[in-house]
């Protein structure tokens, strides 16, 4: 492949694309795929045949168009015009309307609100755009340029100089400075390094890094190559979950695909630079999100997490330099490369460079998938692009950072979103799941419900995160239960900090920051819970003082 | 071991050490006789860092660091007891006895016991943190030792030495969390394994009464793991 | 190989791919699984002889993961999703309403060997919570109503 061949598969697809005059675009992420529009596609194929409009219309599958909840979506890209809930029944009206230029008004999505109007497409820019199983589309979009434009003009030092200069940092969850991860294996001496993406996208309430595996996969390739070249490694791992069968197919598709054309493989664009990757599936286990975890686990270990450092950019995969980023940072690569770490560090924050990535989930009415600039307010997201609370209800909380994060009540909806804000109000940024609670949720069943969750996710290897998740679980249980004292609350914000302390890896760390939080801003919940103290010594002492002298 | 090491000085507990940069935490802070509580570690085995007991601070990291798999480094100024830490230490002795059946009157390594040993040197009197009481089972089968899940506190003490000194990896550990169990091969009951080579190492490191020797009595059972830094040193020496 | 069953060259196949190197455990595992459904003893020891594993390290990576199973399941299955999004809009209330119907718990199969219920910890489909999986089609927005009469037609039908 050189230069002068990827723009004739350019050209050639935007030729291709331009010779039809109507583009109908149907959402075939797993969101809307879940309410069929496989059978929307096809119904809209056989009523543009029946007008005989194939000449002229093209029916195009694509990725996630973001707002997952009224679908299936169907979009008339030519017309700017967006379609929802749309059934097979409707194809007959929407290959209708092309012609009139008139939208059929009872399924009319207005895309000038603001869910859609205030976002900042970076990493979504091609989702719902292109069709992810072909490669060709995504090289019309400028897809592996910055792969060759970094190869062919840039040195190793230049790519990490521009992605430091882009402020980027990690999008997993604990913001960590890609630019000085990546400096960090670049410099590890080792004759083989790899360079590995997690996508196991654990989170529950999390699914954007699905949507982009599952919209558009090259982007993640095209990233992980550059970081391959940038830190010297030849070899790629992607983990992603076994529960995402589609993004796996997409990927298979997509590395084939690359293969293929010579963009993945040896010498790349007639470079030195050799660079495969393999998929390897997770199975059902959340502390694999964890870097040494997963480590573990593509080495086909149980996932059981190691004391670092040794940091995996020292000694990773099979004891090599390893860099593990994970998929929206990966996706946000070559854009960067393309434009340049300064146009992207104009985007955003002082400290929290571009956009993120958010799954919009729970107590909100327009639940999806948006992309906005950091530092955008909790308030914008919820109320002017979520489009507030449904069914009249008031704001409660909103929870971020998954089971590791905490929840932020409606005081600092105003807290403009970036890391270091939402660490300040003891939640984290985590990859992007962003669930809405209204007044009916109470705040203790919800610490309970993410212990529940990290207490079965513990791997069980140290004994804080393996007992300790399990005993305030139970303590969590008796106050629901109208059981517990307040010294049994003493004894739960006890282990709180011990558990937080002294655990081994993140899971145990943040596991009580859901209970850190919500006693933080809702103690008031917990206190209605308690019940008077019985004053009786607990049986357990008195066996206790046998056992243990 | 002719290549040569760094030295490098530290401070530990405030008193100026030093020590190869290969060697632990732990290592160093044993070498100059101050003493760090410990559990899953045991010298001659690979580290595993799971206890937490052996955490100590770092001056400069927020974090608490296990002293028997970090490193030391050059001027790194290190406590290994504070407040803190003992506050903790004796958290995860609570949690530990709280977690499974751990009966010391009826324990037949009553005496004889890292667990009950730790309690005692950390001042434990009581356990503030309720008793789970699960019900687990007891594998008897094999003509000479016994495996009590009760007593088991998963530091994988066995599953290693099986592993690294034995070589038949006849031990290891199902499910995860607090469902986690050392198992024999498939799962099986240990007086059908067809790994095993009954050569007692397991047994010999177990810090409490999970594994023991047939035969003994309550407070009978006393444990001999000085043999494995020997088997460690002249298995290294020969290769 | 365990038996005459084609399906074993399928998971001999795997592990050729990948040279009968130890770390294709859990690649080998997902093959075995595909192919048979769940994992019984005679894979485990198949696996571990062919991998130069040792037996307990495969039980011990086989019951590490909750996607592998070590029994067969139900003829249908059906996952409720107990993400944070579904969990909010009522996905418990779901499991309950299924557990009650047909007098199983999660993770548990009728006694029939019909129906396995189980839960997932987050299918991504936040969007369209609360969410469940019936037989690999996913239902969003669905209620306790909706749910059990799709469940108990796609069961019965079998009847």
């Amino acid at each position: 492949m050189t230069a002068e061949e990827l723009e004739t598969i350019a050209q050639e697809e935007r030729e291709a694309c331009g010779r039809k005059k109507h583009h109908l675009h149907v959402c075939m992420a797993a969101g809307c795929l879940s309410s069929c529009s496989d059978r929307v596609k096809d119904a809209l194929e056989a009523q543009v045949k029946a007008a005989g409009l194939e000449e002229h219309c093209q029916v195009k599958p694509v990725g996630c168009m973001g707002l997952c909840a009224a679908g299936p979506l169907v979009s008339v890209a030519d017309q700017n015009v967006m379609y929802k809930e749309v059934t097979p029944d409707d194809a007959a009206d929407i290959v209708g309307a092309l012609k009139t230029q008139q939208p059929v008004q009872r399924l009319h999505c207005r895309m000038d609100v603001p869910f859609f109007a205030r976002q900042k497409k970076i990493v979504l820019e091609n989702c719902g755009v292109i069709d992810p199983e072909r490669i060709e589309e995504y090289i019309a979009a400028g897809g592996y340029t910055a792969l060759h434009q970094a190869l062919t003009s840039m040195n190793t030092a230049e790519v990490i100089a521009e992605v430091s200069r882009s402020g980027l940092r990690g999008r997993g969850g604990a913001g960590y400075p890609t630019g000085l991860k990546w400096s960090m294996v670049a410099k590890a001496g080792g004759a083989t390094k790899y360079v590995i993406c997690n996508a196991d996208e654990g989170d529950p309430g999390a699914f954007m890094d699905r949507s982009v595996l599952e919209s558009d996969p090259h982007r993640v390739l095209e990233g992980m190559a550059i970081a391959a070249y940038a830190v010297g490694a030849s070899r790629g791992y992607i983990y992603v979950r076994a529960e995402y069968p589609l993004a796996v197919k997409r990927l298979k598709i997509a590395i084939r695909q690359a293969e293929k054309q010579g963009l993945l493989g040896h010498n790349i664009f007639g470079t030195p630079l050799s660079f495969e990757i393999d998929i390897r599936l997770g199975a059902g286990a959340y502390v694999c999100g964890e870097e040494t975890a997963l480590i573990a686990s593509i080495e086909g270990e149980r996932g059981q997490p190691r004391p670092r450092p040794p940091f995996p950019a020292e000694s990773g995969l099979w004891g090599a330099p390893t860099l593990i980023n994970n998929v929206e940072t990966f996706a946000n690569i070559p854009p960067i490369i393309r434009q340049g770490g300064q146009w992207y560090a104009a985007i955003g924050t002082e400290k929290s460079k571009g956009t993120k990535t958010f799954a919009l989930a729970g107590k909100v009415n327009n639940t999806g998938l948006i992309e906005v600039p950091m530092g955008i307010t909790l308030r914008e997201i919820i109320y002017d692009m979520g489009g507030g609370i449904p069914d009249g209800k008031k704001f409660k909380a909103v929870q971020t950072g998954g089971p590791s994060g905490g929840c932020i009540p409606e005081q600092f909806l105003d807290m403009p979103v970036d890391y270091d804000s939402l660490v300040k109000v003891g939640s984290i940024m985590g990859s992007g799941g962003m669930i809405i609670m209204d007044e009916t949720s109470s705040m203790v069943d919800v610490a309970r419900y993410f212990m529940e969750f990290c207490m079965t996710e513990s791997c069980g290897k140290c004994v804080p995160c393996r007992v300790g998740t399990v005993q305030m679980h139970d303590l969590l249980t008796k106050i629901i239960d109208r059981k517990a004292t307040v010294r049994d609350l003493a004894l739960l914000e006890e282990l709180c900090d011990m558990v937080r302390n002294t655990s081994l890896c993140g899971l145990g760390q943040n596991a009580p920051n859901a209970v850190l939080s919500t006693l933080r801003y809702f103690r008031n919940e917990y206190d209605e819970l308690l019940v008077e103290d019985d004053a009786e010594p607990a049986l357990a002492d008195a066996g206790a003082k046998e056992n243990a002298s | 071991m002719s290549a040569p090491t760094t030295v490098v000085s530290l401070k530990i507990d405030g008193k100026d050490v030093s020590g190869r940069a290969d060697e632990t935490i732990l290592d160093v802070a044993s070498e100059n006789k101050i003493h760090i509580p410990t559990l899953c570690f045991l010298e001659g085995l690979s580290g595993w860092g799971a206890c937490r007991l052996c955490l100590v601070e770092i001056k400069g990291s927020h974090k608490l660091l296990s002293a028997c798999v970090t490193k030391v480094a050059e001027g790194m100024e290190v406590t290994t007891d504070s407040p803190r830490l003992l506050k903790y230490r004796r958290m995860v002795v609570q949690l530990l006895f709280a977690e499974r059946n751990h009966v010391c009157s009826v324990c037949v390594s009553n005496g004889h016991c890292e667990l009950q040993n730790l309690a005692q040197v950390l001042g434990i009197t009581h356990i503030d943190i309720p008793y789970r009481y699960p019900t687990l089972p007891f594998d008897a089968s094999h003509d000479l030792f016994r495996l009590d899940h009760n007593r088991c506190v998963l530091c994988t003490r066995c599953v290693r030495v099986c592993d690294e000194i034995e070589g038949a990896h006849t031990l290891d550990v199902m499910g995860r969390g607090i469902d986690c169990r050392v198992i024999i091969d498939l799962n099986e009951p240990w007086g059908s394994s067809q790994t095993c080579t009954t050569c007692g190492k397991c047994v010999r490191v177990c810090p409490t009464g999970a594994l023991t020797r047939k035969g003994t009595g309550v407070a009978e059972m006393e444990k001999d793991d000085q043999f494995l830094p020997y088997l460690t040193r002249m298995r290294g020496s020969q290769s | 190989m365990p038996s005459a069953d084609k399906r074993w060259r399928i998971v001999d196949a795997t592990m050729r791919r990948h040279g009968y190197v130890g770390n294709s455990l859990i690649e080998t595992m997902h093959t075995v699984q595909e192919s048979f459904g769940y994992l019984d003893e005679p894979a485990l020891r198949f696996v571990s002889s062919s991998l130069n594993l040792p037996l307990s390290k495969v039980y011990g990576v086989a019951t590490f993961y909750h996607h592998f199973m070590l029994k067969p399941q139900g003829e249908h299955t059906c996952v409720v999703c107990l993400g944070t999004a579904c969990y909010i809009k009522g996905a418990a209330q779901l499991l309950g309403s299924l557990e009650k119907r047909f007098g199983i718990k999660a993770g548990q199969t009728t006694g029939d060997g019909k129906l396995s219920v189980m839960t997932a910890r987050c299918l991504g489909s936040c969007g369209l919570a609360p969410a469940a999986v019936l037989d690999g089609t996913v239902m969003g927005k669905v209620g306790s109503a909706d749910l059990l009469d799709r469940v108990s037609k796609q069961v019965g039908h079998d009847r």
